[in-house]
């Protein structure tokens, strides 16, 4: 078979078994019978049990599997965004990518050095000062000593951490540490960087220059970025093509926005017909007077430019004087807000009320959203609302990407965002 | 015009797979990592005394006053004869240097993967990489201990007039393997040691006590001859000991303490270079997989 000298990384049915709880005298008990069985020729008796790695459910055996059977190829000059819940194996696969750890099967083929940034500031030693940890970290990760001298003051340039840098680390604030550290891992010059939520840390302008630096070394030098984030934006920024893993498997594999989705859409569980409102759709406390019960849809799944319909339960507890507002807030997966509706003010008179909401002629595109809806008192006009009750991530609902006539508008790109504005040109000359 | 072009295929860089080989040493790998191996010895120089008012001078403070404990002790209190012309406290200061660098080379190095798991866990490296660098920063501290050996030396000889036999032999050219065996047996040792306390971590408290049990029987304190006269029957426990067979040869190319034998030398030297053989084997099978137990 003719491999693509294209591909830079191959990684093979990876598999990686951990044993769960604590190491005592039932792990030697284990280890003589795997050795038994080694010396005999036989198979690691362990190898065969083990269930797949579901961190919320009980288990019967003592072994998982922390990643099952990964099979994925990596071209040069890509940026593979690595995506998954907390303990879905991503930060395993990248330790066996990374070395660090061997994986149990399976093979990882490679055609370029290969370079971690896993949590920075590791290797960082407090009693030195910035620049001895220049070079100690550039060394760790691989540089040689005139590599780095050669790159010293673009390295100090770049953190931002000039005044410091001959100051020991341990009266750095976690900040600078992060910067020093990401701007050492920036300047390595490894075909394959591998990168592990670095950027949760560092402030705003620290996490723009950050996400452009990664992006002038995948595009401007043609490196492979290997990618793990819990930030969806910065893996839609920055990444060309992502993988979804769940319980130490891969589910999803595209490129970065339907990756994002796929994961968003699975990750969270919001009713679309009918949902009965639980203290977890709170956020804050209520003032206990009203309380939103039910809101439900007559049609979750609706088309470009339809109305909305939702019909929203109310139950009156307290006598309350003068009139009610009732508003929402449309975010898209990503939990960012598109937009908000605020409805006429109203008066409560009953201690059930039934209250049908409409939202007409919406501009949203394809995709899935949902809504927060809040029920205050107070006056619209000065926006000195009191909040009543709320229902954070109330009801979901579904925009395809089609008109009502079957017709679709234009094929959208989700990188345009999210509403479609609808536009006139009049040629005056 | 239809030029078939050869699809140019690379090799495979490397694979990284579950197999591992017996001695899968890279030496070229190392020697690219040869300038980390480098900042770590710094680092652990310089970080070492780091806000310490004495700083270095607790590498000459150190095997002095154990010496002079020694000589009270052992000399003048249990009266073991370090032989004619030979100041007791000398005798001692040899033992104990000598002694110093290879307990500081196995203790060093036998927490390795423990105390290191953290970038361990973070970065790839060869790991051989951080135990060497505790053998050659534990070099330097040597190097002053012995520098402060050689001015004691020096005032005994020439201020005082108690060093009369006290006379270094032919024999001290072959000094630096003693040292290379010395660095060798404590490196493999203690490799040995932290490989097999990732897991299972009993070990751990039998290094504290076992290393001073270990110096005991090491003819530190004592010559070999007068420990054979007193205690035969237990005499080949401390005979066969390399780190005896060193400590005897470093006090007899120094002071000239004891006699010297090729066999001895190739003795100590088969047995240092065996551990360490074994040491890494053991090591670089553990260090696939130590992040897993540790």
């Amino acid at each position: 078979m003719i491999e693509h000298s294209d591909i830079i990384l191959k990684a093979e049915n990876i598999s990686k078994q951990y044993r769960l709880g604590l190491v005592g005298t039932g792990t030697i008990s284990h280890d003589l019978n795997r050795w038994w069985h080694r010396i005999r020729g036989k198979q690691d008796p362990y190898l065969k049990v083990g269930e797949s790695n579901d961190r919320s459910t009980k288990g019967q055996s003592e072994y998982v599997w922390a990643l099952q059977d990964i099979n994925f190829e990596v071209k040069r000059g890509e940026v593979l965004g690595i995506i998954g819940k907390n303990g879905a194996g991503k930060s395993t696969l990248l330790k066996i990518l990374s070395k660090v750890t061997g994986p149990t099967t399976g093979e990882i083929k490679t055609r370029g050095r290969i370079a971690s940034l896993l949590e920075v500031g590791t290797g960082f030693h407090g009693e030195m000062t910035g620049r001895e940890n220049i070079y100690l970290n550039g060394a760790i990760l691989g540089m040689t000593k005139k590599e780095i001298a050669s790159k010293i003051d673009e390295i100090i340039d770049f953190s931002g951490c000039e005044r410091y840098i001959d100051t020991p680390v341990k009266r750095y604030s976690s900040g600078m540490t992060v910067r020093l550290a990401f701007a050492v891992a920036a300047f390595l010059e490894p075909e394959i960087l591998v990168i592990d939520e670095v950027l949760a840390v560092g402030d705003a302008e620290f996490q723009k220059k950050a996400i452009g630096k990664m992006q002038d070394i995948s595009r401007g030098d043609g490196r492979t970025v290997l990618f793990v984030s819990h930030n969806m934006a910065a893996v839609k920024s920055l990444c060309t093509r992502g993988v979804v893993l769940e319980h130490g498997k891969v589910v999803f594999e595209g490129n970065q926005i339907e990756s994002v989705n796929f994961y968003l859409s699975n990750s969270k569980k919001i009713e679309r017909r009918e949902s009965i409102l639980k203290p977890s759709h709170r956020q804050r406390k209520t003032s206990g007077l009203v309380e939103l019960i039910k809101i439900s849809s007559k049609e979750p799944i609706v088309c470009v430019r339809s109305n909305l319909n939702f019909e929203i339960l109310i139950k009156r507890h307290k006598k309350i004087k003068g009139l009610l507002n009732l508003s929402g807030t449309i975010c898209n997966q990503n939990e960012e807000a598109i937009g908000s509706f605020f409805t006429k003010p109203f008066e409560i008179i009953d201690d059930k009320m039934i209250i049908n909401l409409s939202i007409n002629n919406h501009n949203l595109t394809f995709g899935e959203y949902f809504i927060n809806i809040s029920l205050s008192k107070g006056s619209l006009a000065d926006s000195n609302l009191e909040d009543l009750d709320h229902a954070y991530e109330a009801i979901g609902f579904e925009v395809l990407s089609e008109t009502k006539d079957k017709n679709s508008i234009i094929k959208w790109n989700k990188i345009w965002g999210d509403v479609f504005f609808e536009s006139n040109i009049e040629i005056v000359q | 015009m239809k030029v078939n072009k050869p699809e140019i295929v690379q090799d495979w860089l490397y694979t990284i797979s579950p197999k591992r080989k017996l001695i899968d040493l890279n030496f070229k790998e190392i020697w690219r990592y040869r300038d980390l191996l480098f900042l770590f010895v710094k680092r652990d120089i310089i970080t070492q005394y780091k806000q310490t008012i004495l700083g270095p001078l607790w590498y000459f403070i150190q095997p002095l006053f154990t010496s002079v404990i020694f000589t009270l002790i052992f000399n003048n209190l249990a009266s073991i004869p370090t032989g004619s012309g030979i100041p007791s406290f000398l005798f001692n200061l040899a033992g104990i240097t000598s002694w110093n660098y290879f307990s500081a080379c196995l203790t060093g190095t036998s927490d390795t993967f423990k105390a290191n798991q953290n970038i361990f866990g973070k970065v790839y490296f060869p790991r051989v990489i951080t135990p060497l660098s505790v053998v050659f920063s534990n070099l330097l501290k040597f190097g002053i201990q012995l520098l402060v050996f050689i001015s004691f030396y020096i005032y005994f000889v020439f201020f005082t007039n108690q060093a009369a036999n006290a006379i270094p032999q032919s024999a001290l050219v072959l000094l630096p393997f003693l040292i290379i065996f010395m660095g060798l047996f404590g490196l493999g040792f203690g490799m040995i040691l932290s490989s097999m306390t990732t897991k299972y971590r009993d070990l751990t408290f039998l290094i504290s006590f076992g290393v001073q049990l270990l110096m005991y029987g090491s003819a530190v304190m004592y010559p070999l001859s007068y420990f054979k006269e007193k205690v035969p029957e237990y005499s080949w426990l401390v005979e066969y000991n390399p780190m005896t067979t060193i400590i005897e040869l470093f006090r007899y190319m120094t002071l000239g303490v004891g006699a010297f034998s090729l066999n001895n030398f190739l003795y100590a030297g088969i047995i240092s270079v065996v551990i360490f053989l074994v040491g890494l084997i053991i090591f670089n099978k553990t260090e696939k997989s130590f992040i897993d137990t540790v």
